[in-house]
């Protein structure tokens, strides 16, 4: 157990900043399957974790039961300061505060860029119409796509799309974003436009958790690299420590695949 | 491997045009009508029916016809058709037994119904606006007809007839029918179990039968019902119960759509945090109906043919008031050609709704924003 011992001693480390983000002994199944099993994770406010594991591993499960797509079924999870819990009444405001993109993008289809972004501001934080547009705006430029506002998602190339959705996640200005896979989808070409806006969200304080096998991503921000297998965290260090000295055979053979 | 016989020899040519395709009629005439002996064969026999039955068909509708006369004794001494049947029955075909003063206000109802349907046809009008937009003017076309406001004399919608009452129960079916129809398939999938089964009860048991059991139904069953004293307008039970019948049909067709929406869609809308009337309306309901358009566009064009059971009812639709037309002696002898009038107006209506169907599905196989 002594990859549990390392969570620990890392909690320990950062109990000094303040926490945003706790999962404590969460386990979740799927019907009879066992797909996360007693994971612990803490993420403190402004830190930046990557997640890593063969497909299939959970790590979709575990941020996706972080805003509650998905339910868990034991175990505490804390999302800045509210615990999630079956009978939550006001689970829409604790999703505001989380931002998540997806593997696949998930534009709306029938909005044109600018009315995906704007739409959540307007419907659900009651911001004026002209206001979002601006803010829109703002982080369209961010993204380095101004041009492409009243176009629609299927006009876009992927990594474009994949820069709209995280614009649009931005636009609820959430504490924490989740990123799961942002880059498996695209073209290699496009994968570095995408890594480019996330690092550089990276570097202004951003909260974030990403499924990414981007290692080159890992190494430059994150602050805890964590490794799954089979529902169970089985390794979490630092960056450096993780790629130069992992202690668990399963990283060891993982990252042989993944590092070339 | 000195022995790989593989090469390819690169080459330098400007792009130019297809060598010429044969064209123009002869080879639309090869490929379609004598492609084979079979083929040959068929075009033969369809041109030699053709050419037995057209002469005829031209003389009978044009040659011979009687286009005016208010003497049914004209038309019978002629050897074609006597279309002067219609000039001579068509207040009567076309606003049955509604006061012949007031036929104006039929008139105007026509113009506003016929008027927004091609405005909805446009669709840089859609929008959850132009339903609203919809139920105006059905409220307004009802108090068009029943008057009793505005100076206009009261008309019962026991005096209701022809094409106005064809086409605001076909309107009525649809504006009714059609929110009805979203709610009974977003019951279906309902995850409260009360809400499914009444849901799932109310589209199988409607669906199970004829639409005429549930126009008989609406008017015998209804008033059985109500408290003593009561009564529901002919009229108001036979809409309702064409709206039941439609909403049962358009709940499965909804239901199909929202079933082909991703789920990333619902996830990207929990997401951001929308409640779930928010999602529903914003994101899931706009693509779902667009994928499902053109199977709605079928069921409303069989709404609009099924507008001609409520005769059965007693009720004077544009088929019902020609039938009663047709009731004068004097005329009687030309039910055909008051008919095929009326065949003439039904596929008018159901073609261009089909064709623009088409169109959209069209459009929507190119994977084009409605
Ligand atoms: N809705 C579901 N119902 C049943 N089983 C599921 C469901 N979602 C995921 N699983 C199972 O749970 C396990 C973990 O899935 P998850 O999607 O979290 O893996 P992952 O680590 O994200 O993998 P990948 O790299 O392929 O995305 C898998 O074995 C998967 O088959
Ligand atoms: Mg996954």
């Amino acid at each position: 157990m002594t990859e549990i011992e390392h969570v620990s001693a890392d909690t320990a480390m950062h109990s000094a900043g303040e926490v945003i983000v706790t999962l404590l002994d969460v386990n979740k199944w799927y019907g009879e399957f066992h797909a996360l099993r007693d994971v612990n994770l803490v993420v403190g406010r402004g830190e930046k974790v990557v997640v890593c594991g063969p497909s299939g591993s959970g790590k979709s499960t575990m941020i996706r039961c972080i805003n509650r797509l998905e339910e868990h079924q034991e175990g505490d999870i804390i999302v800045d300061g509210v615990e999630l819990v079956p009978d939550l009444r006001k689970i829409e405001a604790i999703r505001r505060q989380v931002g998540m993109v997806f593997q696949n993008f998930n534009l709306f289809p029938h909005l044109t860029v600018m009315d995906n972004l704007t739409l959540g501001p307007v419907l659900v934080q009651d911001t004026g119409k002209e206001e979002a547009e601006a803010a829109a705006m703002d982080l369209l430029k961010r993204v380095k796509i101004p041009e492409q506002a009243w176009k629609y998602p299927g006009q876009l190339s992927g990594g474009q799309q994949q820069r709209v959705a995280i614009a649009r996640a931005l636009m609820l200005k959430p504490k924490i974003m989740l990123f799961d896979e942002p880059t498996s989808a695209l073209d290699p070409e496009m994968i570095h436009e995408v890594l480019d806006v996330m690092i550089e969200l990276a570097k202004e304080g951003m909260t974030m958790i990403c499924v990414t096998h981007e290692m080159g991503f890992a190494r430059e921000v994150a602050d805890l690299v964590v490794f799954m297998d089979s529902g169970e965290v089985v390794e979490a260090a630092k960056p450096k420590r993780f790629f130069s000295e992992p202690e668990n055979e399963r990283t060891k053979l993982f990252l042989s695949q993944v590092l070339h | 491997m000195d022995t790989a016989i593989s090469f390819a020899t690169p080459k330098s040519t400007p792009r130019r045009v297809p060598p010429t395709l044969e064209s123009g009629v002869l080879l639309w005439l090869r490929e379609n009508l004598f492609s084979s002996i079979y083929n040959t064969v068929l075009t033969g026999l369809a041109m030699w029916a053709l050419f037995l039955t057209i002469p005829d068909f031209i003389a009978w509708a044009f040659v011979d016809a009687v286009w005016r006369t208010d003497d049914p004794q004209t038309c019978r001494d002629a050897a074609g058709a006597c279309w002067a049947v219609i000039g001579e029955k068509h207040r009567v075909m076309l606003f049955g037994t509604f006061p012949y003063d007031e036929h104006w206000r039929g008139v105007l109802a026509i113009v506003l119904i016929v008027g927004m349907a091609i405005l909805s046809a446009f669709r840089r009008f859609w929008s959850y606006l132009l339903f609203v937009v919809w139920l105006g003017v059905t409220a307004a076309v009802l108090v068009l007809l029943l008057g009793g406001v505005f100076g206009l004399t009261p008309t019962g919608t026991h005096k209701w007839g022809g094409l106005p009452l064809t086409l605001l129960m076909f309107v009525g079916t649809v504006v009714g029918g059609m929110p009805l129809a979203v709610f009974l398939a977003l019951g279906r999938r309902s995850r409260l179990p009360a809400i499914k089964a009444i849901c799932v009860g109310f589209i199988e048991i409607v669906r199970g039968v004829p639409l005429i059991t549930v126009l008989f139904m609406a008017s015998l069953m209804f008033p059985l019902f109500m408290p003593e004293g009561v009564t529901i307008d002919k009229f108001l039970r036979a809409q309702i119960g064409m709206i039941l019948f439609f909403a049962a049909y358009a709940a499965e067709i909804v239901r199909g759509g929202l079933q082909a929406i991703p789920r990333g869609q619902y996830e990207a809308a929990d997401t951001i945090g929308f409640s779930y009337w928010q999602k529903t309306n914003r994101i899931i309901l706009p693509q779902a109906l667009r994928i499902v358009l053109p199977a709605l566009m079928n069921d409303i064009i069989r709404a609009f043919k099924n507008t001609t059971f409520v005769s059965i009812i007693g009720l004077f639709d544009v088929l019902g008031a020609t039938a009663t037309a047709l009731e004068d002696p004097l005329w009687v002898l030309f039910a055909l050609e008051a008919y095929t009038f009326i065949f003439v107006f039904y596929f008018v209506f159901c073609f261009s709704m089909s064709k623009y169907s088409e169109h959209i599905e069209r459009d929507l196989k190119k994977g084009r924003n409605l």
